[in-house]
Formats: C-alpha cells, structure tokens, sequence
C-alpha cells in the first residue's frame, strides 16, 4: 500500500499535450476516481503511474521515493487496462495466473490464491475457457482478477466496468469497493461515469484536456464547482448557464434581473441545477412565470422544459406522475443559495451569491 | 422457358467464359498441362532425340533397383532442406523480425531492408556474389578474412564443404520472407498485451515467450510447410554456385532430375525424377499440415480484435 504523488506531471506525444502539468496527492490506501470527458489524458495518466508511458517531464513519487526511472515490473501495480489486455492463447485461469509466474512462489500457492481472486470477482465457473469464448463482461473481470492476483501496492482500474450490464455493475461497485478496504489498497479508477466515481471514491478528480479541473468529494464537486467545466460535467440532468451581466447590485440575465448579495461587476454566467428550482418555493429568487414546453417522466423524477425569463430551463420534480402539463404556465424559482455565479471569462466560479 | 430468361442464362454463360476463361486456360496451362506431360513423360522411353519409342515401366525400375545416386540425392536434399529451413528460413528469420522490431523502427527498418537486398537482385548477380565470397584463392571475401584477420590458410569452402555453401546461400536469401511474415505478424500483436505482460513482471524474454511467440505459431506452421515444399524444388542457387558438385555432394533430388533430363539427356527418365518429387513434396506437406495441426488454423480464425 502506497501514498501516491504526481508533482508537475507532463506527457507530449510528439509536440501534441497530452497530460498537461497534474499535481496529485493521494494517501495511502485513498480510493479516487478521476473523472473526464473522452481524450482528456486519463488513460495516459494511468499508463504513467503503471510505468508503461516515461513521463516527458515531472515526477511521480510511492512512499515519497521517486519511481520515474523504475520499470513496470518493479513499481508492483496492478491494471485494468481499458481494453483488458488479456493473453488471448492462455485459459482463464493461466491469465490470472501469469504475474504470480514472476515472483517467487510455489505453484500449488499460486493456483490457490488465482481460485481464490477468481471466486472474488465470480469467474470461477469460467476459468478453462480462453477470452476469446467470454463476453465482455467476464472478461472485464479476469482482467481484474488478474490485477489483484499479485496484492499491489497500487490498483488502476481504466473503466473497469464500462461493459457490464446495469444489474452486474452494481454488484460489481460493491464488490470492488469492497475489495478495496479488505485489501487496503491504494486505487485510482478511470471512468466516464460520475455515478460511478461518485458512488465509488472517498474523493474524484475531475480532469480536462490534460489539466486537474478540480478534486474534491461529491458534494464539493456538486456543490461548489470551481470551474464552470466541472460545473457542467458534473450533475445530471446538466445543470443550467445563461450569460448575464453584473452592475451596481444587479444582475441582468435576459428579460430577467436578479440582486446580488456581493458586489460583482461585468460577465457572469449563472448556473442554476435543475434539481434546485422549484414551483412556488417560498422564499425563492427569481421567480419567473415559466411556460412549460416539454415534459419528461424519467421514473421518480419528472424532467420538465420551459421557457422562462432566463431563457430555456430545465428542472427536476420528485415524483412519478407530472403535476404539470406542456403550455401551463408555472412561477418557477430557486433557494438564492443554490444559484452559482462564474466569471465569464476565467470561467472560474465567484464567491458572490445571489440576494434573496 | 420464357425468353427472357433464356437470354439470361445465354448472359451468364457469356459472362462466365468471358470473365473466368482467361486465369483457367493459364491455369491449365502453367498447372494442369505440365504435370498432365509430365506424367505422360514418365512412363516413356523419351531420350534426346525426343522420340517416343514405348511406354514403360522402365523409368520406376531403374529408379528403385539400379540407380545408385538417388539415394544419396535423397540424403542431400534432407540435409540440404532441414539445415535451410531450421536454421535460416525459420529460426533465424524469427530472430531477424524479433530483433528488428525491438530495436527502434528506423534502424530495424534498415536492417529488413538490407535482408531483402539479395531478394531484389537477379539470381546470377546473387549466386556470382557468393561464388566470390567462397572464391578458393586469396580475392575472395571469405580468404581476405582469414588470411587477413585471423592469419590462416586460405580454404577451399566451395570443394571441401559445399554442402555448407549452398546452404548459407540458400538460407541468406531464404530468411528474409520468413523474417517479413514474422515481422508483420509481431507488428499486429496489440500494443496492450506488451504492457500488460510488463506490468504484471514479465521481462523481455518472457514477453517473447509468453506473448510474442504463441502469437506467431501459425506463421511460424504456414512458413515451415511453404518453405519446405519451396526448398525441396528449388536449385537455381545451387546450380549457379556449384552446380551441383563436386561431384554429386550437392545435387539435391531437384537438381538430380534436371541434370539427368537435360546433362544427360534422359527426359523420360528426368520425368520419372521430377514425379517421385512430387509425391515426396505432397506426402511432406501432409505430414506437416497433420504435425502442426493448420486444420485448426484454418477452421476458426485466430486473430482476436478488440
Ligand atoms: N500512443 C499515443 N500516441 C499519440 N497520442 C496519444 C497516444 N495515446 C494517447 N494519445 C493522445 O493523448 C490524449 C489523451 O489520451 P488518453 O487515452 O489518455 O485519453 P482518455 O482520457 O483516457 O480518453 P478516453 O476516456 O476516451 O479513454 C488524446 O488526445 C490521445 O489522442
Ligand atoms: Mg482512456
């Protein structure tokens, strides 16, 4: 087990910046989930940490000793590679089997442990057959076998789950997770579902083009974005951005104008999560008579479209069965605390708030 | 029969000639009809003046009760086929494409270039090079060396091991399609299968071992049985170096049959030669197709896409 850091870490390929300066800091025994949109540098991150990819500059530290020039085989982690990587000529059970080739242990010992990680992740009925007779899934979890067969000091799991069905990867999120305290290890997940990195993590770190948006738990992430990409990655339904503009206390969005607690001046950009705007909230700001234009039952919630002050919003009521229906018009707002303000140009997020 | 339909089947039959006709009369000419002759041929009397006298037995007799040189031609060839084949045309060409796609790709580049240069040269030019390098008086390649390197005698190679010469001849030439399969074969073994194996501890001889050659069992089954039956038919190089001397030391059975039809002027009993050479090449294949076990090989595919 393993304290992890990333001090200035910088991969090119070939002038293209693919990771472009991470700072990272991760305890021993932390479970992080780094979250990002397609290309962003996740993979190639992993890669570098695994000893695969050399850094082009910047260090990466375990236990404070600098492991740059220390070959894969020697740095003791174990990967989940994106695209599984399994030995397509050997069984199941030969794959899992295979890093214990390289230490010294007896082969009995090593089948048992292999059985034993196999019956983990429940691939124990499978473990004559060669990938090429797996479904994803299975196959998905022999790579994950095979990672833990060794006991690394460090588990990097590249979308690990990406390929299972809805039932199994939720048995498999606990499974992992699970594994992760009875085993203590040290675990970075890779993936593009923040449910998952959500659910998963004690802390996610969101990543964009190359660069550490922000890191934090769910509910910073949620709560306080610090950018407006994380403001927007994050939540689902997204949450909703009209441009405005501050001056002398007020904020004009459209037809509509809000007061502002703090002084701001220029562009803003106000977000607004559709899970915090409501109908006929007491005490709420900015209400706006809204015309509804779509409604969208989504099981417990109802996903509503309207047209309101701001422009086109869209917001979330509990429930199963619409309480509204297309063209009523509805007095739509939100608690004054819910409503985040960016700059507009920075895209950083202020600490200014809107008055109720 | 409607009439339209007529015409179409008229169409199709147009079509077919019009369109498989040519490769099937180059089939037959260049496949078919040689060993159609060839079959003929051996069981004639046919002789320089290449009149047919008789059809006989006589060819098969004289091959298996009278013909002293066969067997030894027969010793030849093996030797001649197993050292060219298990030590260039394969092993060495393994090596040849592990190397060069290990090392970074412009100089492995380079260096397949440089095996592929006698490919691209005319046989004479490639077969004169080597009568230069083996050359018995101090100009040659090999005598400046020794005299000059390591202070020995000149040596005669070509007299007094011409086997050893036609097989390196044969082999350097050989190695390089070996060497280009291989190679392609290694470059399509995805990327992640080297990482994984690395990070789960393995070094670069157990990557070669555990991934590198399970990935290239079934080139290394095609080359052996395409190689073999190449080899056995082969004696260009070997008529051009030593022509099969001295004396008989390094007249494969190919070459056996070739300078029995066309040195000595029996074609009928050359015919007989080239069809025992035949059967010998097809019971070979056989045998090696059942060794390596290509029916699977050719049943499922084996390539794994992900
Ligand atoms: N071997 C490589 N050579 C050149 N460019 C590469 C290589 N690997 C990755 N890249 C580039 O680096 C960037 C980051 O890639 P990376 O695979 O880390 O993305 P990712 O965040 O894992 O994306 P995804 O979620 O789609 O897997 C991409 O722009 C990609 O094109
Ligand atoms: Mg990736």
């Amino acid at each position: 087990m393993a304290r992890i850091e990333l001090k200035n870490l910088r991969k090119e390929w070939g002038g293209a910046i693919a990771v472009a300066g991470i700072d990272l800091a991760i305890e021993d025994g932390a479970f992080v989930a780094v979250l990002g949109p397609s290309g962003c540098g996740k993979s190639t991150t992993l890669m570098m940490l695994a000893g695969i990819y050399r850094p082009t500059s910047g260090d990466i530290t375990f236990d404070g000793a600098r492991v740059n020039d220390v070959e894969a085989r020697g740095r003791n982690v174990g990967i989940v590679f994106q695209s599984y990587a399994l030995y397509p000529n050997m069984t199941v059970l030969e794959n899992v089997m295979f890093p214990l080739r390289f230490k010294t242990i007896e082969r009995t010992e090593a089948e048992r442990r292999s059985r034993e990680v196999a019956t983990l992740v429940r691939i124990d009925g499978l473990l004559d057959r060669r990938p090429g007779q797996l479904s994803g899934g299975q196959q998905q979890r022999v790579a994950l076998a095979r990672a833990l067969v060794k006991r690394p000091h460090l588990l990097l799991l590249d979308e690990p789950l990406s390929n299972l069905d809805a039932g199994l990867r939720l048995t498999m999120r606990t499974e992992i997770r699970r594994i992760q305290r009875e085993l203590g290890v040290t675990t970075i997940l890779v993936t593009h579902d923040q449910v998952e990195a959500t659910t998963m993590a004690d802390r996610v770190v969101v990543m964009n083009s190359g660069r550490v948006e922000q890191q934090g738990t769910a509910e910073d992430l949620y709560e306080r974005p610090a950018t407006l990409f994380v403001a927007s990655f994050v939540g689902s339904p997204p949450i909703n951005l009209f441009d405005g503009h501050a001056a002398g206390g007020m904020l004009s969005v459209n037809e509509a104008r809000l007061p502002l607690a703090d002084p701001v001046q220029g562009a803003v950009v106000l977000g607004l999560r559709p899970e915090s705007l409501r109908v006929n909230g007491s005490g709420d700001s900015g209400r706006t008579i809204s015309r509804i234009s779509a409604v969208e039952p989504m099981g417990r919630e109802v996903l509503y479209t309207a047209d309101s002050a701001f422009g086109v919003i869209r917001f979330l009521e509990a429930g199963a069965e619409p309480r509204h229906r297309e063209s009523d018009d509805v007095p739509l707002g939100f608690p004054p605390a819910s409503a985040l303000l960016f700059d507009k140009d920075s895209g950083r997020r202020l600490d200014a708030r809107v008055a109720a | 029969m409607p009439v339209f339909a007529r015409a179409q089947l008229r169409r199709q039959r147009i079509n077919f000639a019009l369109f498989l006709g040519p490769a099937l009369v180059l089939l037959f000419l260049f496949f078919v009809a040689p060993i159609v002759i060839d079959l003929f041929l051996a069981f004639t009397d046919m002789g320089r003046t290449l009149a047919v006298g008789k059809f006989t037995l006589e060819n098969f007799e004289r091959m298996f009760t009278r013909d002293t040189r066969l067997l030894g031609a027969l010793g030849v060839t093996f030797i001649f086929v197993l050292a060219t084949l298990g030590i260039f045309n394969v092993t060495f060409a393994l090596l040849l494409a592990l190397v060069t796609t290990a090392v970074p790709p412009r100089l492995g580049a380079f260096f397949r270039a440089v095996w592929l240069l006698p490919r691209m040269s005319p046989s004479v030019v490639y077969a004169l090079l080597w009568l230069w390098v083996a050359d018995p008086n101090e100009r040659g390649l090999l005598n400046q060396i020794v005299m000059h390197v390591f202070d020995m005698p000149p040596i005669d190679l070509r007299n007094n091991h011409p086997l050893l010469v036609i097989i390196l001849a044969n082999g350097f030439i050989g190695a390089s399609l070996g060497m280009l399969i291989f190679t392609s074969a290694i470059r399509s073994i995805p990327e992640h299968l080297f990482h994984a194996a690395r990070v789960d501890g393995a070094g670069s001889l157990a990557i070669v071992r555990y991934i590198t050659l399970p990935a290239l069992r079934w080139p290394i089954s095609y080359m052996t049985i395409h190689q073999t039956l190449s080899l056995l038919v082969s004696f260009e190089y070997i008529l051009l170096i030593t022509g099969g001397g001295p004396f008989y030391d390094t007249t494969v059975f190919s070459l056996y049959a070739y300078r029995r039809a066309f040195e000595s002027g029996e074609y009928a009993y050359g015919a007989a030669l080239s069809l025992i050479l035949v059967v010998i090449g097809v019971l070979a294949a056989l045998a090696l197709w059942r060794l390596m076990d290509m029916k699977q090989l050719l049943q499922q595919p084996r390539i794994e896409v992900h």
